[in-house]
């Protein structure tokens, strides 16, 4: 058996997959997990500047595809974590270039080999999405508190669980806890209220995660970042670990105190 | 729900609300694979079979998708019309 294969989409684009593929790889990582990626928007490549790789690929996981390079040869070893790998996306081709049993195939191979394989899913219903749900093990469905997240992420489950891969988990991304109590955001409850499924994280907005895709380096590693710690939890849930979802009230850091200085009880 | 609030506050209800209303509300057509465009269609049918039947309120007749958990329901509400009450 060996690794698991964790399968991070969302039905609407631009919700945080790619963002949270980069930051539970390397929490993961960081706890000594072997972790490949395998970012899945072929055409459309992101994980490898959001994990801060770009200068380094010379073959992609279509190169693999198709023979013209080994599978070792496309894995890209991380700056910081030697145990976290990234298998990038080809940016010239199309989703047609890798079908759902490559992706079967090549998970397989690297199965023996390490820990956790999670493949970044692109947006959408399509060929990609059926790519990157093909080898899962575990679907991760990230949505933001908006009403067409929700809405989207309900028609992927309904997908999800039509393919018999298990009941999927769901993280809810860009929560702004003084939205949500001034009554202007859906809150957590109603989420889980209307969708029924798993919940295996909460994140809140994090000014630090734009930060962190500046760099190339994810906010998992970052010990202050309030998301940083949102993702390291979902990485230990991931693991096996039981534990609380965080509290979003609660700020901490630098500038929450000196928002306090400067506005007591605010 | 937001048609109570409106009137027991006299305000608007906060966007939370109306999102969580009509996140509810589109999910069930989604999940049932029912537009509100085909339930109107099939409101109308349903009236002219009924009709031939018993004299019914058409104006008042609602029909809707609901969902508790897992399971969907179409259900119909449909008044009858007032007649005079007939004598044994
Ligand atoms: N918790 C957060 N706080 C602040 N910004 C965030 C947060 N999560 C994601 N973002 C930002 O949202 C944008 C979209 O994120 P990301 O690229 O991870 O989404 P995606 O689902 O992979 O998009 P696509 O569907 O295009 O692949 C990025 O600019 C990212 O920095
Ligand atoms: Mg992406």
């Amino acid at each position: 058996m060996g690794a698991l294969v964790i399968t991070v989409t969302s039905g609407k684009g631009g919700v945080g997959k790619t963002t949270t593929t980069a930051n539970i790889a390397a929490a993961l990582a960081a706890q000594n997990a072997k972790v490949v990626c395998i970012d899945g928007d072929i055409g459309l490549r992101n994980l490898d500047v959001v994990m801060g790789l770009e200068n380094r690929i010379v073959y992609d996981l279509v190169h693999v595809v198709e023979g013209t390079a080994k599978l070792r040869q496309a894995m890209i070893r991380d700056k910081r974590l030697p145990h976290l790998y990234l298998i990038p996306a080809a940016q010239t081709r199309d989703k047609s270039a890798v079908s759902p049993s490559d992706m079967i195939r090549i998970c397989d191979e690297l199965r023996t080999e390490c820990d956790y394989i999670i493949i970044d899913s692109p947006a959408g219903i399509e060929r990609g999405f059926r790519n990157a749900l093909a080898p899962s093990d575990k679907v991760l469905i990230v949505t933001n508190p908006e009403v067409s997240a929700v809405r989207d992420a309900d028609r992927i489950i309904g997908l999800v669980e039509s393919e018999q891969k298990g009941p999927p988990s769901l993280i809810i991304n860009r929560i702004k806890a003084d939205m949500v109590k001034r009554g202007d955001m859906l809150s957590i409850d109603d989420v889980l209220d209307v969708l029924a499924i798993d919940l295996i994280g909460i994140v809140p907005e994090d000014e630090q995660i734009v930060v962190g895709s500046n760099r190339g380096t994810p906010v998992a590693l970052d010990e202050k970042s309030r998301a940083g710690q949102a993702f390291r939890n979902i990485a230990r849930r991931l693991a096996g670990e039981n534990l609380p979802l965080m509290d979003l009230d609660k700020q901490d850091g630098f500038l929450a105190r000196l928002g306090k200085l400067i506005r007591p009880g605010g | 729900m937001n048609n109570l609030f409106n009137r027991l506050t006299g305000r608007q209800p906060p966007s939370r609300q109306v999102a969580k209303d009509r996140l509810k509300l589109v999910l069930i057509h989604d999940r049932t694979d029912v537009s509100p465009a085909v339930l109107e269609q099939l409101k109308d049918e349903l009236i002219a079979v009924i009709s031939k039947f018993v004299d019914i309120d058409r104006d008042g007749v609602d029909i809707k998708l609901t969902q508790e958990q897992t399971e969907s329901r179409l259900v119909a509400d449909i008044p009858l019309l007032k007649s005079p009450r007939r004598r044994r």
